[in-house]
């Protein structure tokens, strides 16, 4: 693994807004997660990559506390996931945003309502009270203001995940958790999507963790890769420094 | 592993009422979900009358037409509004209504909340400062359990206009004679048990469109299998809780 000290100068910061010590998840005899360990720094950009199946939603659905880790400790902004009550669960996930694989758009609401409902359900003492402008400013961020009144149903794929992409942002988290962001898409707009997290990264200086299979988007919106491979966190480190390891599992990706 | 389908009808009826359980200790505890309460309310309540109207109507009109010839071979035709009335209260305008309710309802309650499981949207909820059983289920469970005795109410009445028509089909009864008889023969002791039973058949449909919704597997057709299985079980609960009902009335001797 590379010294904590080199990344911390690549990026320019040395503190650690999420750490994951030994996580272990099982669905009854199925090991998915034994033992994987990451830490995300202020401001960076990691690539978790991994054979489908191999565990990746699950680890992330962890942090965001949507699955129970059986083992093993996930800290986020300074505080145990394991250990927060519903309320302080909800507090955390204000901060942390979570695009999933699926979109989940919600199909019986507008894409209006759509960008409402993480704005108005959160449990904030600063209720934001400008809803509409930034509903705008978010669908504007993904170039799709044209969208607002319609419904999910009729959008494409791409422009769905770019709303489900707008709904994750529009609270500005500080920690982005992408499931899978390109995949399905053809690869301009997927390169497009892969610009705009880079983009979001600078402009916020946001932290994120991008799950993906797409080579092209790993190279372009990552500061650092983490290969999952049988549970673990097998290798570690920028995309030029794993492209020329020397291990068949890790070159198999390359 | 003959066993096998019977161990599995006893752990889904304790997975059922765990999660009946959770709607008592999540439902009269804030925050309360009272706008979508009111939208679920107007979905199933509303949209279901029509449907239930026309069974009622109809089934009020054949029972008239098939109960007549029977009673005229005793001699007791003037007993033909008395005697639909009861049967229609007590029991086959609840238990028609529920049956429908719990085929229109639940199976879409169930495809509903099955497609939100499988594309994620019951997790982003999650996410997004929600408590999915709360915006979900708890507002769902509501509406069915209040609108069902509603719509059994107006099913009521449907059909026993529907009874009005078939005695006049055939004979002449007229309107005011005709409520008169049914006002007479219906009691209060007729009325109640047959109401009561109704938030419950409303509280099992709900609950189990929405624990097969929330406990659908990946994929369309599990979503598919939800929406079946919903309205398969939750008929049997129909006529199970009627069973049950229709013996605590005898044993309090509301008959
Ligand atoms: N809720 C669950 N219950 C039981 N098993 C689960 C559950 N969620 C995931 N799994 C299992 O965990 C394993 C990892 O699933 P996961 O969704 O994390 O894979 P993934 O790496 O994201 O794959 P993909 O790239 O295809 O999305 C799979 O074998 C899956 O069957
Ligand atoms: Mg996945």
């Amino acid at each position: 693994m590379m010294e904590n000290k080199n990344i911390a100068k690549a990026i320019q910061s040395d503190e650690i807004v999420m750490s994951i010590k030994g996580l272990c998840k099982s669905f009854g005899s199925n090991h998915v997660l034994r033992d994987f360990s990451l830490n995300l720094f202020r401001g960076e950009n990691i690539a978790v990559i991994g054979k489908s199946g191999s565990g990746k939603s699950v680890l992330i659905k962890c942090v965001i506390g949507l699955l129970k880790a059986d083992k093993g400790s996930i800290t986020v902004l300074g505080e145990d996931v394991g250990n927060l009550n519903r309320r302080q669960l909800d507090e955390m996930r204000v901060k942390v945003g979570f695009l999933f694989q699926s979109n989940a758009l919600y199909d019986s609401m507008t894409i209006r309502e759509n960008l409402e409902f993480p704005l108005r359900r959160h449990r904030r003492k600063d209720k934001p009270e400008n809803v509409d402008d930034l509903v705008m400013e978010a669908l504007s961020n993904v170039g799709l203001e044209e969208t607002v009144d319609m419904m999910p149903s009729e959008l494409s794929g791409g422009m769905r995940k770019r709303i489900a992409l707008a709904r994750t942002l529009i609270l500005k988290p500080e920690i982005i958790l992408y499931d899978e962001p390109t995949t399905g898409l053809d690869p301009i707009t997927g390169r497009e999507i892969s610009q705009l997290m880079v983009e979001i990264q600078k402009k916020y200086n946001t932290s994120s963790i991008i799950i993906s299979h797409d080579m092209n988007c790993v190279k372009i919106a990552s500061n650092r890769i983490a290969m999952l491979i049988d549970g673990t966190n097998y290798a570690t480190g920028p995309f030029d420094e794993l492209k020329e390891f020397n291990d068949p599992k890790v070159r198999s990706f390359f | 592993m003959r066993f096998k389908g019977l161990r599995n009808i006893l752990f889904e009826t304790g997975d059922i009422s765990r999660f009946a359980g959770r709607f008592f200790a999540e439902a009269f505890v804030p925050r309360y979900e009272f706008r979508e309460f009111l939208r679920q309310s107007y979905y199933i309540g509303y949209k279901s009358l029509p449907l239930v109207a026309l069974t009622a109507f109809i089934i009020g009109l054949v029972i008239t037409i098939q109960s007549r010839p029977t009673l005229v071979e005793f001699g007791a035709e003037a007993w033909l509004p008395q005697m639909i009335s009861v049967s229609l209260i007590r029991e086959i305008a609840p238990v028609i209504t529920a049956l429908i309710c719990a085929g229109k309802i639940g199976s879409g309650i169930g495809a509903e909340l099955g497609s939100m499981k499988v594309t994620e949207q019951i997790d982003a909820m999650d996410v997004s400062g929600t408590n999915p059983y709360k915006f979900l289920v708890v507002t769902r469970v509501l509406a069915t359990t209040l609108m069902i005795p509603v719509l059994v109410v107006f099913a009521d009445a449907i059909s026993l206009y529907g009874g009005y028509l078939g005695a006049n089909i055939r004979g002449v009864v007229s309107w005011d004679l005709f409520w008169n008889q049914v006002f007479e023969s219906v009691t209060f002791n007729d009325l109640l048990p047959s109401l009561l039973k109704t938030f419950f058949f409303g509280f099992a449909i709900g609950i189990v469109g929405c624990y097969k919704g929330f406990s659908t597997q990946k994929g369309t057709e599990g979503v598919g299998r939800s929406a079946n299985s919903a309205v398969v079980v939750s008929s049997i609960l129909v006529f199970i809780i009627d069973l049950i009902a229709v013996q605590i009335a005898d044993l309090m001797g509301l008959t």
